[in-house]
């Protein structure tokens, strides 16, 4: 049964319609203005949006926020700073009504549970990032929520604190059993946290899948980037391959390369054992190729080359939104 | 040893130099002379007197009820004002800062024109319940607070805007309703404008003499304050004028401890 039936609109922001399931954890992600933040805030209530949001069955559209059954936790954290780290994950469980003691008691298992449980009488300002972060995710899931919200929960931290944050929260996350939305631009987030993938560009949801299937055939030149990928319309389809497919040449290449397109180096930039190459012409690739490539070459940034890759590297799929199926062409 | 800006930058410019040491002088020679007119002698004498104890208290009933009817009063309006969109917002804002720049006569006038005997709402008051608030001490209270409200709510209103709508939009989630949000989250995080608002709002009616006398009038017992006795005694006693104008200048000034004290700045 699905938990979460978004068909949502925040005018000028984002359009979405997606289903969810109970237990499910959702990556929604996208460039910078795609709209993710927009569609949290909408499900959560605190921006204005048109359209249906149904809940376990229950419609929330014109419920305000306090009514509705989220926890959310901010890409800042947005601790009160006036409260203890204890006080402020009691805070939800004291609105609903639950006697201060009581739960004083049930914020301190869930920071216990989070690996926070010594710091529980420290000031927001007393503690580091990563533990503000994980006092904050407390604080969102010690009410019971049916929709968990997570904006960026690893933004701004070390890599390190980042790293160990995402094994605990998919510890969490596994015994939990509402909905989660998590809003990230990280694709190891989306890869290792999340049983779906909603990618948003330019303010619509332009693809859902799993995201194995998702990092395999993106359908937007974002997520290609993120996975390391090259995308390419061609026509109603979408061609992708790995910049380690792509062959480099001083001049038009004479082989049977069909693909193959003239561009200018702009930067490169040292990738694994490789030298990864952005070249700019009719469209933006990724090309990898060897240093002593580059030194033969003699690549610099402003160089003018010829990029082609051979037809058995490169996977096409149709670029209908929603309905990716792997379609590689093996010729 | 002096600091190391000095040999680069060079002298401070005479034309610069002379101005300002006047401005200085300005502010601070008269609040000297008052200090060293003052006959320190009698003081504690002169402070005992009757007329004295009376405006000393006066004073301070109505400073501390202005100060409780801007906590009351002066908090919902600046939340109002800094939380909640409505039509006319920015219209009341100004409105409401005007007393501010308001000569305090003119308030005085203004409040005649709306609470006097025949005033617009001091009228049906008088024929309703047979209220009249001029010349009573609750006129000395209603102009105070007329002329203080502005400071507090500005101060506040501020503080909140600052303390940020994030919190509230972090309290929503959490199932907590605006008076709920108010009380545990947004007052909490906003009170240091309010204690300084209050600090504004009291050093103000400490002070306030124009607008009390023009609505409120003169009247020993009822309605004369310290301002208003520093201006009768001037006339009459300039000595004991002097003592009580010191009260007032030791009070201003802790005021302005208060408010400079480090735990008022800090968020």
């Amino acid at each position: 049964m699905s938990v979460l039936e978004i068909a949502l609109s925040v005018p000028g922001r984002v359009t979405a319609a997606a289903l969810a399931e109970r237990g499910q954890v959702v990556a929604v992600i996208g460039p910078n203005g795609a709209g993710k933040s927009s569609l949290l805030r909408a499900v959560a209530g605190l921006v204005a949006a048109e359209g249906e949001l149904r809940v376990d069955g229950r419609s929330w559209s014109g419920l305000a926020v306090r009514e509705r059954s989220v926890g959310m936790a901010f890409q800042d954290q947005l601790l009160f700073p006036h409260l203890t780290a204890l006080d402020n994950v009691a805070f939800g469980l004291r609105t609903a009504g639950a006697p201060r003691d009581r739960a004083r008691r049930a914020a301190q298992e869930w920071l216990d549970r989070f690996g926070v449980g010594d710091l529980a009488r420290r000031k927001p300002r007393q503690l580091s990032g990563g533990q503000a972060q994980r006092v904050s995710i407390a604080r969102a899931l010690a009410t019971g929520p049916h929709v968990l919200l997570l904006d960026e929960p690893f933004s701004g931290l070390d890599v390190g604190i980042a790293a160990t944050l995402r094994v605990e929260l998919a510890r969490h996350l596994a015994s939990y059993d509402g909905v989660t939305l998590l809003v990230t631009h990280d694709a190891i987030d989306a890869l290792t946290l999340a049983d779906v993938v909603w990618v948003l560009d330019e303010g619509q949801l332009v693809q859902v899948g799993p995201p194995r299937e998702v990092a395999a055939q993106p359908l937007t030149r974002h997520v290609a980037r993120l996975v390391g990928l090259n995308v390419l319309a061609d026509g109603d389809r979408i061609l992708s391959f790995s910049p380690s497919a792509v062959t480099v040449s001083p001049a038009e290449p004479a082989g049977s390369a069909r693909h193959r397109w003239p561009g200018t180096v702009t930067s490169l930039a040292p990738h694994g054992d490789a030298v990864r190459l952005l070249v700019s012409g009719k469209h933006e690739l990724l090309a990898d190729v060897t240093p002593a490539a580059v030194a033969d070459l003699a690549l610099a940034p402003g160089q003018r080359v010829w990029l082609s890759v051979k037809e058995t590297a490169v996977r096409s799929y149709p670029a209908a939104p929603g309905t990716p199926g792997p379609q590689g062409r093996d010729r | 040893m002096s600091s190391p800006a000095e040999p680069c930058l060079g002298r401070p410019p005479l034309v610069l130099l002379v101005p300002g040491a006047v401005a200085a002088l300005l502010l601070v020679v008269p609040m000297v002379t008052l200090v060293v007119d003052t006959p320190w002698g009698q003081f504690v004498d002169q402070l005992t007197s009757e007329a004295v104890g009376e405006a000393l208290w006066l004073t301070a009933l109505a400073s501390m009820l202005t100060v409780v009817l801007c906590l009351l009063l002066g908090t919902p309006l600046a939340w109002l004002l800094a939380r909640v969109a409505f039509p006319g917002r920015s219209i009341l804002r100004a409105a409401v800062l005007v007393p501010l720049v308001l000569p305090p006569v003119v308030a005085g006038v203004a409040l005649v024109t709306a609470l006097g005997r025949t005033g617009a709402v001091g009228r049906p008051l008088d024929a309703m319940f047979g209220l009249t608030i001029p010349y009573t001490t609750t006129a000395v209270v209603i102009a105070h607070t007329f002329v203080s409200m502005p400071f507090y709510v500005l101060s506040v209103e501020g503080a909140l805007r600052s303390a940020g709508e994030e919190f509230d939009a972090v309290a929503a989630t959490l199932g907590a309703d605006r008076w709920t949000t108010f009380r545990r989250v947004t007052l909490p995080l906003a009170l240091p404008g309010v204690i300084a608002g209050a600090a504004l709002a009291w050093a103000r009616s400490l002070g306030e003499f124009g607008a009390t006398i023009t609505f409120a009038g003169n009247y020993e017992g009822t309605t004369r304050t310290m301002p208003s006795l520093i201006y009768t005694l001037l006339q009459s006693d300039p000595q004991l004028a002097r003592t009580v104008s010191m009260v007032l200048l030791v009070l201003s000034v802790a005021v302005l401890a208060l408010l400079r004290n480090r735990w008022l700045t800090r968020p």
